[in-house]
């Protein structure tokens, strides 16, 4: 299919109440880490952007929050050019401009503290990472602890950055500064915000 | 669904409701902190709703039930015509049972029966900002919820006992969230405070006019400020509710004639009309008030 028509097709056939859902299920993610929420192949962007990482695209980014693509999508004209036609959304210059970052590749890219952490006074202005990994139960386990848990939540995502756990620690201790992460597989999504700590990894 | 042709669902552009999606998906991150977001005019003024109705607008969709409450009250005025700006605007099913409803709209009270996870409670807030009445300054407080300076709050107070021997703040009563952030609960009576310690359902607050939005997620520790010698206390009532008899509800008083009489009835309706239903009397309930289907509410 050539580029012209890939970056056309493939947008929310019910633009409307496909974004509902899309949001509801990643604000239900949010306030209950670790709890996995199912959510249908709405989008159908051009490999490699997942349908749930597009889906999350259309729902949630517009001209009003710069986008930032790690190098695997980046390459990709027919991605960049999707992502324009359907969300409007601006590509930003650095990871720390980005109010959106879409990462395929987790295991290999920058690390948590180049992106977006916010300020002291507005923590808000932070980077909301959406990595593509392949499952949330074959990977390594995390035991998951903080608001929105009730005791404790576990889940194994697959293909995570490296050092992740190091990371999140880093991450969780700059709060209120700090990302948030959205975890998309191919039919579900769960989240990791800034408030979750990492208990234990079990092996 | 020809009558809201005129509208998008649940009225608000798609922009819109991505621009207050995103803010609250930032404050469920960042419990108690007050994320900025661009209200919008509403077909209703200012202090009427407006931040309360536009976070609902933004979360629902055609498979959510809704309830609206005013003080506690499915029928006065604000929840009236809230709750029909919905079934008008975004067709969905409404509702004043507490247990049933997947979004609850609420002015100043949070309902009785305990809510569940899933449901999600909107707050409609007038003064986010908890800090405000001592520091009118936003740049000020900003860098005080930055720097996690609450002194002055305290020395609030402890002015109250200074001057009343006791904390005399009785709604608006400032928490603390998860350790954090201290945030304002909306004017709530103090009575509900402890009901957001660790609810499992998920609060969202809007602000229209001060365009802010903040959310305490479930299970989130929601500690009311106090000191060890005068710890947080709710309000207590020396009688039940005079229609339904329940005790340790947070309680209404109805005037009944002019020389004096009064009755302290329940504030949430809902609550008060099930206890009836289910033949608890209160010593002003009459038998021709508890004809089913003759339940006229308190007020």
């Amino acid at each position: 299919m050539d580029a012209a028509v890939q970056s056309i097709e493939g947008g929310f056939a019910d633009p409307v109440f496909n974004a509902q859902t899309v949001f509801r299920a990643v604000m239900d993610a949010m306030a209950r880490p670790g709890s996995v929420q199912p959510l249908p192949a709405f989008a159908r962007p051009p490999a490699p952007l997942s349908a749930t990482a597009g889906a999350i695209a259309l729902a949630l980014c517009d001209n009003d929050t710069p986008l930032w693509l790690d190098p695997m999508l980046q390459t990709s004209a027919a991605i960049r050019s999707w992502l324009g036609f359907h969300s409007g959304a601006p590509l930003a210059n650095t990871p720390a401009d980005a109010h959106f970052a879409f990462v395929a590749m987790p295991a290999e890219m920058m690390a948590l503290d180049g992106f977006s952490q916010g300020t002291q006074d507005y923590p808000d202005r932070s980077t909301t990472l959406i990595l593509q990994v392949g499952d949330l139960v074959l990977g390594t386990p995390l035991l998951l602890e903080g608001p929105g848990i009730e005791t404790s939540a576990k889940i194994a995502p697959a293909r995570m950055p490296r050092h992740f756990v190091e990371q999140w620690k880093q991450n969780t201790k700059r709060f209120p500064r700090g990302v948030d992460i959205i975890l998309a597989t191919a039919d579900g999504i769960a989240c990791l915000p800034r408030t979750t700590r990492i208990k234990t990894m079990e092996a | 669904m020809t009558d809201i042709a005129t509208y998008n669902f649940a009225y608000l552009d798609e922009q819109t409701k991505r621009m207050i999606r995103r803010a609250i998906l930032k404050g469920i991150a960042i419990p108690g902190y007050q994320v900025p977001f661009a209200s919008r005019e509403m077909p209703m003024p200012y202090g009427w709703g407006t931040g309360g109705v536009q976070v609902t607008a933004s979360i629902i969709g055609p498979d959510d039930v809704l309830k609206v409450i005013d003080q506690g009250a499915d029928d006065t005025t604000n929840a009236v015509s809230i709750r029909a700006f919905f079934k008008k605007v975004a067709n969905v099913a409404v509702t004043t049972d507490t247990g049933s409803a997947t979004i609850i709209q609420t002015r100043h009270r949070i309902p009785e029966h305990p809510l569940t996870a899933g449901q999600v409670l909107v707050y409609q807030v007038p003064i986010p900002e908890p800090l405000r009445f001592l520091e009118p300054r936003e740049t000020e407080t900003r860098k005080m919820h930055a720097l996690e300076e609450y002194g002055l709050m305290h020395v609030k107070l402890y002015e109250d006992i200074a001057r009343h021997g006791r904390i005399a703040t009785t709604y608006a009563y400032p928490v603390k969230v998860e350790g954090r952030y201290v945030m304002d609960p909306s004017p709530t009576p103090k009575f509900d405070n402890p009901k957001m310690h660790r609810s499992p359902a998920l609060q969202l607050f809007g602000a229209g006019r001060e365009k802010r939005i903040y959310a305490v997620p479930p299970f989130t520790s929601v500690v009311s400020l106090d000191f060890e010698d005068h710890p947080f206390e709710v309000q207590t009532f020396d009688q039940p509710c005079a229609l339904c008899a329940a005790e340790n509800v947070y309680l209404d008083e109805v005037i009944l004639d002019d020389h004096g009489g009064h009755m302290f009835v329940c504030s949430d309706t809902d609550h008060c009309e099930k206890r009836r239903e289910e033949g608890h009397r209160g010593h002003l309930a009459s038998e021709t008030h508890l004809a089913p289907g003759n339940m006229e509410p308190a007020q």
